[in-house]
């Protein structure tokens, strides 16, 4: 038996979505840059997905810029729009950003713009106070998440938007959905920018987009051929993009898809705690928290022994983010939320996706509790 | 006229009567690094040659990590035409700016010119096309070889290879190899000396992943190529480890830890045929590379234990490990099996006894062959 609760890092194409990217490979395969009628199929396409994703995120007449991914579109956001706007730069962003955005800030950093880092508190949730009292001297970008990708953690987008928009009026308001994307819900008529990308909800890699409001202006950070309107040059990635639309129309078809998640993971979390004793669970509450993400504590064991452990029967989890599992360090999210080192690294971190099964969840609690058992006699001591 | 490769081979020269079974080897060895570009190799006046390959850098790359290759240098073959010569010398001249200096050497005797004669001929030629440049025979800024032999060779640069003793005449040994930045380094300088390599690693999953052995695998890979392929022979230590843990003080977990790696590794070296076997150790850089501690562990093997470490800093290990290219694989940050249980306070000054006694409270025998009947050998090959 396996079990993949690892859909944070990745998601597996559905059929669907393998067999629409194959057939823009091979029938709708021009480019959609050239004169003559066939191109227009794959354009047309590229424009429909366009559609699915306003009407996903309530976002009539925003634009929508293909990119390569979610760390594309978030140094897109970022970089295009502190290029596109007039000194003096100050931007925040909150402490627990992925490091797309995090890394980005502190380039901005580099470049002259001063960047707060948010804080936040133990259950993820920003300090609206400290951003206000940043918001108070003006601002001209604010970049957030919208579900934290080690904690499940989940922005109030409207309390954020109220804020932003009462103390700094000219600030653009960038939201980054990655973890959040058809799984939460989120008003785009609140915010400015919105990222999106495709391997988190069945897509394939190497596609994503950047969400903007009409009329915002941005300094493209790719030259060349013109493509996206000029914001995003580079001949556009068909396959994915009709892999992308299929997908969004799977998940969309699934209008329980929220619920199912939420009740797999609170299954998850009963499962783990009858199994596990003193189990610790780091970030919000579970049913305040996404409903696909939850971040466990094995007391006494190394989130990587636990992970490898789990791992020889099958069962897949992560360490903090995956983009990070060659680096070694304990998890600057959790650091940035206060939880103590040691229990920084007992963390392990299992996602679920809609097709996620109660036999996974079960059989993921039991080998958890039988590993466990194991190795919390030899903690170091 | 063709372009070869002239290498010079470096202590095989000392050899007295073992001299031909030394050559034979070396010679041997060029071939089997140079096959996959398809260069032929002969012998022939106290040099090896490699012809009739595409890519000079490519067989440069190739022949320079030859053990017993002491340097090499691209040249020119041609017939010993005294104008065909000079032609060519003056063309190598071409965009040479300074000053420069003709040396010959002249093994064929029949030859008109002898190397005096020849030096003088070749220089006035140049300087009579290149009217700008000087002659300095005691710093110039370039050089020009020419040697006559069975033909003309042409050459202007000398690159150092890897020197040492022809793989494979000085007996095979067991490594110790972990993952870390040491153990790569301690097997190359004794694959310098002629020997052959098996490495031996201990795994302890869950406690170490598989990337941690795909680093081990990867390592083994690079000081293979030295070698043509290096066989790994990977132990289950997990139980070992656990055992220890649970069972011995702590403070000397490390030590009986290595002790018992040692005992297997001398099980696994008495299998294979193995002579001898390497470690990474350098005194005193942690606390079990005691001289006390050492001590310990060196009682588990009748065989020698190379540590040809021992005396060098950290910073002149690195400097070789980046000189070899396992630097960058060794600091990919995945856990070994030496550092899962680390004690907060190990024993630095062990007492024999005092180990012995703890070990009593282990299966020992039982214990190792378990692991030696679990061992996995893999052959690691580009």
């Amino acid at each position: 038996m396996q079990a993949y609760l690892d859909n944070s890092a990745t998601t597996r194409p559905t059929d669907g979505v393998i067999d629409a990217m194959a057939r823009a490979m091979r029938e709708d395969f021009y480019n959609p840059s050239s004169l003559y009628a066939p191109a227009m199929i794959p354009e047309k396409q590229m424009n429909l997905c366009r559609d699915k994703i306003r009407k996903a995120l309530h976002a009539v007449d925003a634009r929508v810029i293909f990119t390569s991914g979610g760390t594309e579109a978030n140094n897109l956001a970022l970089f295009g729009s502190i290029g596109a706007m007039r000194p003096p730069y100050r931007a925040a962003v909150s402490a627990v950003e992925h490091p797309s955005v995090l890394e980005a800030s502190q380039r901005l950093e580099e470049m002259g713009c001063e960047v707060f880092r948010i804080p936040v508190n133990e259950a993820g949730e920003l300090d609206y106070d400290a951003l206000a009292s940043f918001l108070q001297g003006g601002a001209s970008l604010v970049s957030c998440m919208q579900v934290n990708n080690e904690t499940g953690a989940k922005t109030d987008v409207a309390r954020l938007s109220k804020l932003v928009r009462a103390l700094a009026p000219d600030a653009r308001l960038h939201v980054d959905g990655v973890q959040g994307f058809l799984r939460e819900e989120i008003d785009f008529r609140l915010i400015d920018m919105y990222t999106l990308s495709g391997h988190k909800i069945h897509a394939p890699k190497g596609v994503g987009a950047l969400v903007v409001r009409k009329n915002l202006r941005l300094k493209s950070t790719h030259v060349g051929g013109g493509q996206e309107e000029m914001y995003r040059s580079g001949t556009e990635n068909t396959p994915g993009i009709a892999g992308l639309s299929e997908a969004i129309d799977e998940m969309r078809k699934r209008t329980d898809r929220h619920e199912t998640l939420m009740s797999r993971k609170l299954r998850l979390v009963e499962k783990m705690r009858e199994a596990v004793p003193g189990l610790l669970i780091n970030g919000p509450k579970p049913e305040d928290g996404a409903a696909h993400i939850v971040n466990f504590s094995f007391p006494g064991v190394r989130g990587e022994v636990m992970l490898h452990a789990l791992e020889e029967a099958g069962v897949y989890a992560s360490t903090g983010s995956a983009c990070s599992s060659k680096k070694r360090h304990v998890s600057t999210v959790l650091t940035a939320m206060g939880i103590p080192a040691d229990r920084a690294e007992w963390a392990l971190r299992f996602s679920l996706c809609p097709y996620t099964t109660e036999e996974e969840i079960d059989y993921a609690a039991k080998v958890a509790g039988e590993k466990y058992e194991i190795l919390k006699k030899f903690q170091r001591r | 006229m063709r372009k070869v490769l002239l290498a010079r081979f470096g202590e095989v020269h000392l050899k007295g009567q073992n001299r031909p079974y030394f050559m034979r080897v070396l010679v041997d060895n060029v071939k089997k690094m140079v096959a996959p570009i398809g260069g032929h190799v002969w012998l022939s006046d106290s040099r090896i040659y490699v012809s009739d390959f595409e890519d000079m850098d490519e067989c440069v790359s190739l022949v320079t990590k030859v053990f017993g290759i002491y340097s090499v240098s691209p040249a020119l073959e041609m017939e010993k035409d005294l104008d065909r010569i000079a032609e060519e010398t003056v063309r190598w001249m071409d965009g040479v700016t300074g000053t420069f200096k003709v040396m010959c050497k002249r093994s064929d005797k029949r030859f008109p010119l002898n190397s005096q004669e020849l030096a003088v001929e070749l220089g006035g030629r140049i300087l009579d096309a290149h009217p700008e440049l000087r002659v300095d025979v005691h710093h110039p800024q370039t050089e020009m070889w020419v040697e006559i032999r069975d033909h003309a060779y042409l050459y202007n640069t000398e690159i150092m290879a890897v020197g040492g003793m022809p793989m494979g005449t000085s007996g095979k040994a067991g490594l110790l190899l972990s993952g870390g930045i040491d153990s790569p380094v301690a097997g190359y300088q004794i694959m310098r000396r002629g020997v052959n390599i098996q490495a031996i690693h201990f795994a302890s999953p869950p406690y170490t992943s598989e990337r941690a052995q795909e680093k081990v695998l990867s390592l083994a890979r690079i000081i293979g190529k030295y070698e043509y392929g290096m066989r790994v022979h990977i132990v289950p230590f997990t139980k070992i480890q656990m055992e220890i843990h649970e069972k011995c003080e702590e403070g000397m977990g490390t030590l009986i830890m290595r002790r018992f790696m040692m005992r297997i590794a001398d099980r696994i070296a008495h299998d294979n045929g193995l002579q001898a076997l390497i470690t990474g150790e350098s005194l005193g850089q942690v606390a079990s590379q005691t001289m006390e501690a050492l001590g310990c562990t060196d009682i588990m093997t009748d065989l020698p234990v190379f540590r040809p470490l021992i005396g060098l800093d950290k910073l002149e290990i690195i400097h070789i490990a980046e000189k070899i290219d396992t630097y960058e694989t060794s600091i990919l940050p995945y856990e070994d099996c030496c550092t899962v249980f680390t004690p907060r306070h190990p024993v630095t000054k062990p007492k024999l006894a005092n180990v012995e006694k703890e070990e009593r409270r282990l299966d020992v025998d039982a214990l190792v062959e378990e692991a030696v009947a679990n061992v996995k050998t893999v052959l690691v090959k580009d």
